[in-house]
Parts: C-alpha cells; sequence; structure tokens
C-alpha cells in the first residue's frame, strides 16, 4: 500500500516539472451551439498561430505554448463561465483567448476574468455593450464594435439609395446590439425602419416573423443574424413567400454557403464584414493553404488574438495578466516594424532583442480605446452566387 | 370582389399554408411521440434525435443515389431514400431499445427514470450524428422548388398580392395525410395494431389474452421510428438539415403531444395543427389584409398584430398550461398520465 501511494506521489511529483514551462492559452468557443459550424475553424486558425510560435523557440526564452479548447455553446452564459472556470482553476491557462460570442463573452469576463486576474482576448464578439463594460483593463478584442458596423452599413445602404428598410435580428447580445446601432445609424442619415423583429436561433419555422415584416413592408431586409441559422431561415422564407427581394447583410450572414444554400435569389443582396484590403488577409490566405484551409468567417481575428497575446507576453517578459495587459496595445500599434501574418518569428525576435513592433497580422489590427479593433469593413455583393468585394469602407 | 381575393391570398400565403406544413411537420413528430407514450408509457425525448437520425440516413442515401446519377426529376430524390432512411432508423430504434430500454423495463423501471434515460439517449444520439454528418447546414432538395411562386401566381391570376406553394410543403401535407392515415388504419383494424391498443389500455388483462410484450414494443418502436424518420426527412427537405435545429424542435412537438392528450394519435394531429396555427395567426400583422377589406376611411394605421412575434414561443405554453387546467388529460382524451 505504502508503495502505491509513495509511487503515486513520485509520478506526481515527476510529472509536475514537465509542464512548468509551458504557458497554456485557453481556447474558448461555441464549439456546440448555433456558431458550432463555423468555430472549429476558428480555433484551427489560433492553433494555427500557435504552431507558429512554438517552431520559432523564441518565444520568452523558448518556452512552449499549449491550448485547451473549451466549449461556451454560445449562447449559455452559465455554461460559457463554467467552462472558463475550467480553463483557468482547472487547466491552468494563462490567457483566455475567446469568447466568439458577445453575452458569454461579458459573463466570462466578469465572472471568471476578472476575478482571477487573467487577460482575456476576444476575437469574435462585437456587441458594443462590451465598449463601456468594466474590464480591469483586461479585455481586448480583435474585432470592431458593431456600433461601427451599423455605421458603415448605415451609409452604405443611404449609398446605394434605399430610403425604407425593414430589420430583423437574432435575439442574442449580438443581434440586439448590431440591430439597434443599424437603425440609429440608419434614421440618422435619413433613412426610415418599417418594422424591427427579432427571431430566435435554430427554431423549426420563421413563418410568423416573416409574415410581420412582410406586412410592415421596406424596400429590402437587413436580417443581423447568423448564416446557417436563423438568419438563413428568415431569408429563405422572406424569399419563398414573396415578402423580400433585397437583402442588406452584416458580417454575420456573410459567407459561401449562404450564396450556395440559397442560389441566383440572392443576386445583388449586399453587406458588410469585417475584412482590410492589407497585405495581412492575402499573406493569411497563403499560410492556411499549407494546411488546406481556406479564409473563413473571423478565423484572421483568431489567428491575431493568438499573435497579440503571444506578442504582450513576449514584450512584459512574463504571463502575469496584470504585467502583459499594459503591452497589449504596444504591441499592436505603431510605431514599430510591421509584422504580417506567417512572420510571428520575425516579430518575437524584434520583442526579445527589445525593440518595437506594429502587428498589422490577419486582419490590420489596429486598437482603439478602450481595447478594441477599430475596423475596417469590405462591402461585399453576391453577384451570380459569389461574394464579391464591392470596396473597404 | 378583387379586394376580397387580395386578402384572401394574402392570408393563405401567410397564415394558412405555411402554419398547414408546419402543422404537418408537428403531427408527424407528435404521432411518434404518442405511440410511445401509449405503449411503453414514458415521454421519450430522444424522438426529436431519432427524426435527426432519419433525416441524417435520407441525407446520407441521397448523396449515394446522386453519386449514381439516379434521380426521380423533378421530385426530390429524398423521396427516393425514403426507404433506406426509415430502415436505418428503425434499426437504431431497436438497437437503442435492446441495449438501453429493455434493460430498465425489465427491472420494471419507473416512468421517470425512463424519461431520464431517453434524455441520455438523446444526448448519446446527438453525438453520433454530429460525428458521422457533422453540425454543418446541409440543403438537400434537389427537385423542383415551387409548385406555384409567387411571381408566376401573379402572372396567373392577374392579382396584385401573389402566392406561393413549395413542393415540399405539398409533399409534406401529403405524406402527413397518408401517414396519419395509415396509423389509424394500424391501430383499428389490424390484428398488430388491436393488440397495441390493448395493451396500452390494460397490459395486465393483454398479457393474460396472450399478447406478446416483446412483439408490441418491437412494433411500437418501428411505428415511432417510421414517423421519425418520415417527419425528419419531410422537415429537412423543406427547411434544411442542421442537427441542433431538432432538439429545438422537441418543446413544439411535446406541447402538440401534450395538448392532444399524450397517448391519442387523434389528439397529437389536433395538437399539432392548433400549436401551428396559433403560433402564426396570433402574432401575424393583419395590417395587409385589412387594407383590402376595409373601405378607406377605415384604413388602420397600426401593424393590427395580437401578439409580438417575441411570444410566438409563449403561444404554445399558454396553450399548454390552459389545456392542462381545464383538460387534464388534453383535449382528445388519452391515457390517464
Amino acid at each position: 500500500m505504502r508503495t502505491t501511494i509513495s509511487a503515486i506521489a513520485l509520478s506526481m511529483a515527476l510529472a509536475a516539472p514537465v509542464h512548468a514551462d509551458e504557458v497554456k492559452l485557453g481556447l474558448l468557443n461555441g464549439f456546440t451551439g448555433p456558431i458550432e459550424s463555423v468555430a472549429g475553424n476558428m480555433a484551427r486558425a489560433s492553433e494555427l498561430a500557435i504552431e507558429e510560435i512554438n517552431a520559432s523557440g523564441l518565444f520568452l526564452g523558448g518556452r512552449k505554448i499549449t491550448s485547451v479548447r473549451a466549449d461556451s455553446t454560445c449562447i449559455d452564459a452559465a455554461v460559457a463561465t463554467a467552462a472558463a472556470e475550467r480553463l483557468v482553476h482547472s487547466d491552468k491557462v494563462d490567457v483566455i483567448i475567446g469568447d466568439g460570442c458577445s453575452g458569454s463573452s461579458a459573463a466570462v469576463l466578469q465572472n471568471v476574468a476578472m476575478p482571477n486576474g487573467i487577460l482575456m482576448i476576444s476575437p469574435a464578439a462585437t456587441s458594443p455593450a462590451l465598449s463601456t463594460i468594466p474590464d480591469d483593463g483586461l479585455f481586448f478584442r480583435t474585432s470592431p464594435s458593431d456600433a461601427r458596423q451599423g455605421e458603415v452599413l448605415a451609409t452604405v445602404m443611404i449609398d446605394r439609395g434605399l430610403k425604407e428598410v425593414a430589420i430583423t435580428y437574432t435575439n442574442t447580445d449580438y443581434g440586439k446590439g448590431l440591430s439597434d446601432s443599424i437603425k440609429s445609424a440608419f434614421e440618422a442619415k435619413g433613412g426610415k425602419v418599417t418594422l424591427v423583429v427579432p427571431h430566435e436561433d435554430g427554431k423549426g419555422d420563421y413563418s410568423a416573423e416573416v409574415g410581420s415584416l412582410a406586412s410592415a413592408g421596406g424596400e429590402a431586409l437587413v436580417i443581423a443574424g447568423f448564416l446557417d441559422q436563423g438568419g438563413k431561415g428568415m431569408l429563405q422564407g422572406s424569399l419563398d413567400v414573396g415578402a423580400f427581394d433585397l437583402f442588406v447583410l452584416p458580417d454575420g450572414m456573410i459567407g459561401d454557403s449562404l450564396a450556395e444554400a440559397i442560389g441566383p435569389a440572392l443576386d445583388g443582396s449586399f453587406g458588410t464584414t469585417p475584412g482590410s484590403d492589407s497585405d495581412g488577409a492575402v499573406t493569411f490566405a497563403e499560410v492556411l493553404k499549407t494546411v488546406d484551409l481556406v479564409p473563413g468567417p473571423y478565423m484572421a481575428e483568431w489567428y491575431d488574438a493568438v499573435a497579440l497575446a503571444a506578442f504582450a507576453m513576449q514584450a512584459a517578459g512574463s504571463t502575469e495578466g496584470a504585467l502583459v495587459k499594459e503591452k497589449v496595445f504596444d504591441v499592436a500599434n505603431a510605431p514599430g516594424e510591421k509584422i504580417m501574418p506567417g512572420e510571428l518569428a520575425k516579430g518575437l525576435k524584434i520583442l526579445a532583442e527589445g525593440g518595437k513592433i506594429d502587428y498589422v497580422g490577419a486582419s490590420a489590427v489596429e486598437l482603439i480605446e478602450p481595447g478594441e479593433s477599430a475596423g475596417t469593413f469590405r462591402e461585399i455583393e453576391i453577384r451570380g452566387g459569389v461574394t464579391e468585394t464591392v470596396s473597404f469602407r | 370582389m378583387e379586394n376580397l381575393a387580395n386578402a384572401l391570398v394574402v392570408l393563405s400565403n401567410f397564415v394558412i399554408i405555411p402554419a398547414l406544413a408546419y402543422g404537418s411537420q408537428l403531427a408527424l413528430g407528435a404521432l411518434g411521440v404518442t405511440i410511445i407514450v401509449a405503449v411503453l408509457r414514458f415521454s421519450n425525448f430522444a424522438h426529436g434525435e431519432l427524426m435527426s437520425f432519419g433525416a441524417m440516413s435520407a441525407v446520407f442515401a441521397v448523396w449515394v443515389l446522386q453519386w449514381l446519377g439516379i434521380s426521380i426529376a423533378p421530385l426530390s430524390t429524398a423521396l427516393l431514400a425514403l426507404p433506406v432512411a426509415i430502415v436505418m432508423t428503425v434499426a437504431i430504434a431497436l438497437l437503442t431499445d435492446r441495449f438501453v430500454y429493455r434493460f430498465y423495463r425489465v427491472r420494471k423501471a419507473d416512468t421517470v427514470v425512463l424519461l431520464i434515460v431517453s434524455i441520455g439517449v438523446m444526448l448519446a444520439m446527438a453525438g453520433i450524428i454530429r460525428f458521422a454528418i457533422g453540425p454543418d447546414d446541409r440543403v438537400f432538395d434537389d427537385g423542383v422548388r415551387f409548385i406555384i411562386s409567387v411571381a408566376d401566381f401573379k402572372a396567373l391570376t392577374g392579382l396584385k398580392e401573389g402566392l406561393a406553394i413549395r413542393t415540399s410543403q405539398a409533399i409534406t401535407i401529403v405524406m402527413a395525410v397518408l401517414c396519419v392515415g395509415f396509423v389509424f388504419w394500424l391501430l383499428k383494424y389490424t390484428r398488430i395494431g388491436k393488440m397495441m391498443r390493448a395493451y396500452s389500455d390494460n397490459e395486465d388483462l393483454a398479457l393474460l389474452s396472450g399478447v406478446n410484450p416483446d412483439q408490441i414494443v418491437r412494433w411500437a418502436w418501428v411505428l415511432a421510428a417510421t414517423l421519425a424518420a418520415i417527419a425528419g426527412t419531410l422537415y429537412g427537405l423543406d427547411k434544411s438539415f442542421k442537427p441542433i435545429v431538432f432538439q429545438q424542435l422537441l418543446l413544439p412537438i411535446f406541447a402538440a403531444a401534450i395538448v392532444g392528450g399524450l397517448g391519442s394519435p387523434v389528439g397529437a394531429v389536433a395538437g399539432g395543427m392548433i400549436v401551428a396555427f396559433s403560433e402564426i395567426a396570433l402574432t401575424y400583422s393583419y395590417k395587409k389584409v385589412a387594407t383590402y377589406l376595409l373601405p378607406e376611411a377605415l384604413q388602420p394605421d397600426g401593424m393590427l398584430q395580437l401578439l409580438s412575434t417575441n411570444y410566438k414561443y409563449a403561444v404554445s405554453f399558454i396553450i399548454l398550461v390552459a389545456v392542462l387546467l381545464v383538460r387534464p388529460n388534453g383535449l382528445f382524451n388519452g391515457r390517464p398520465s
């Protein structure tokens, strides 16, 4: 008996130091739930950045980064909090990359990240509410706030001569925030919103919502929803009964699967999605190609979030949240050497030698107060079943 | 006269046809739930996943058929794949019964235990489905989408308003009628149906009269799984196949089954229609209909909407509570619960 116990104690003692010089990142995302079909590739992009950093061997004097995935479900704040608790207390992560959704990000930030002093970088939470939430300076995002997207989308609509639109949004923090900002921006520019109707994701039938929107009318329907969720249901439903034939599509609705699923009826519809005309996006696509991936929604932001976290830790020379958070702005913005995706080793080297970098990354990272991406948007239009970029805003 | 026609067309396009199709989908699901309740005496929460499994099998079969170049255009290949889906769903249902439910049945486990077991089966099956086909949204309808589209209808009738009937809606309604008819015939006129009803009414008496319980249970699963496969495939045909949706579909299906009276097949069908029509009709904005029917002076400014669509899901709950208060056994008096 005694030998068993001492054997266990010995093996534990031996096991512990193996991990001591590893830096752990928790990848928190909705691997099940409404964004489950895209969440896997987002995390994959993050892991790609980690592999790149590890291959360089330059991170914090040769320490390795490991990552753990955790499922936030996107919609259930309680589950997201529990998953983050697990990351912090059981997996002992140093930084949380995530969450992919707005409501769950707010919950995790306040319940887990702040009490434990853990740095949190969300690559995809876009709710305007996250700009004003108290965060002890621990929360950053490589995605822009939807207040900005609402502004951009409203301008695009006015430029295209729309005067009356109806809006439907997915009944989440993301959808509500985006819909509010589109509505106020569009009305401020002299447009009229006939009706705003929320829809629930993953429900069986959207006839009732489509019916109300059709009664209210409008030249186009703005769908602040998710591409493979209720957003698509609303779109398909509206087309089927002839309620609308022109659609305005914010970022959550942009993706190749949409044009594929709906077909030619979608031609002429337009929208906006975060993206820039920087070389970063092109370079990132090449990086992805090496592992047989193609750029998808928010993959660039997930890659960049990991890169930013690693650079900030490198600059701080520590993994302590309180020290690292001070460095995030420094590595993301000018002055300094511009760093593209695929050049993470170069960035780490400059920082190790005490130099300065300006991380551009895959999504043209430019942080503004209080720690979110300034946001350049691509204006897209669907032509012949293909999503084409019209301009950058 | 033309105004009346326009009003009717609007109403049909936005309320009657969608509700009829949605109601049929719910009815098919509720029928499967109700059969399991009647024979096995527990609420099978895995029924939504069973539908999902059926739809998934259909998707796989469609892929194989498309690869072989077999089609029945202009109808969807999925109809050809339906028998395969049914066989696979029946197989998985019988397997779960043999290895999971039977274990608890022979121990005469409480209804609540079986209900919780079915939740476990639901989660396991959801995992298997995601493992097999992934969580993505899949469109597998390759047939002609519309019997009549809005533009065709307008051109045909010269009316201002359009009406659309999708092929999948029509197929769903026809299939629902056929299935319901078949189930009724089976329960009423066949030996196995009579045995099932006898077993459902009084288990001990039925056993004494020589009814083989294993056989009854097997047939109940075959019937429920067949209905689940049909319901799942038709639903996937109408919208698209996405695994997560079937979990959400469980609530209106159970509402329909309970409103009609758990264990009553007529009730399941009526319940499906009640839930679908109340969800859609109570939240529809009647502004457009009123504009056609009322004289100029009385034209409404508001939306003429009884409930905002936000409350759509509350509707089935309210009906559920009301029915449980007034007629606890459901409208069509199933077995006492």
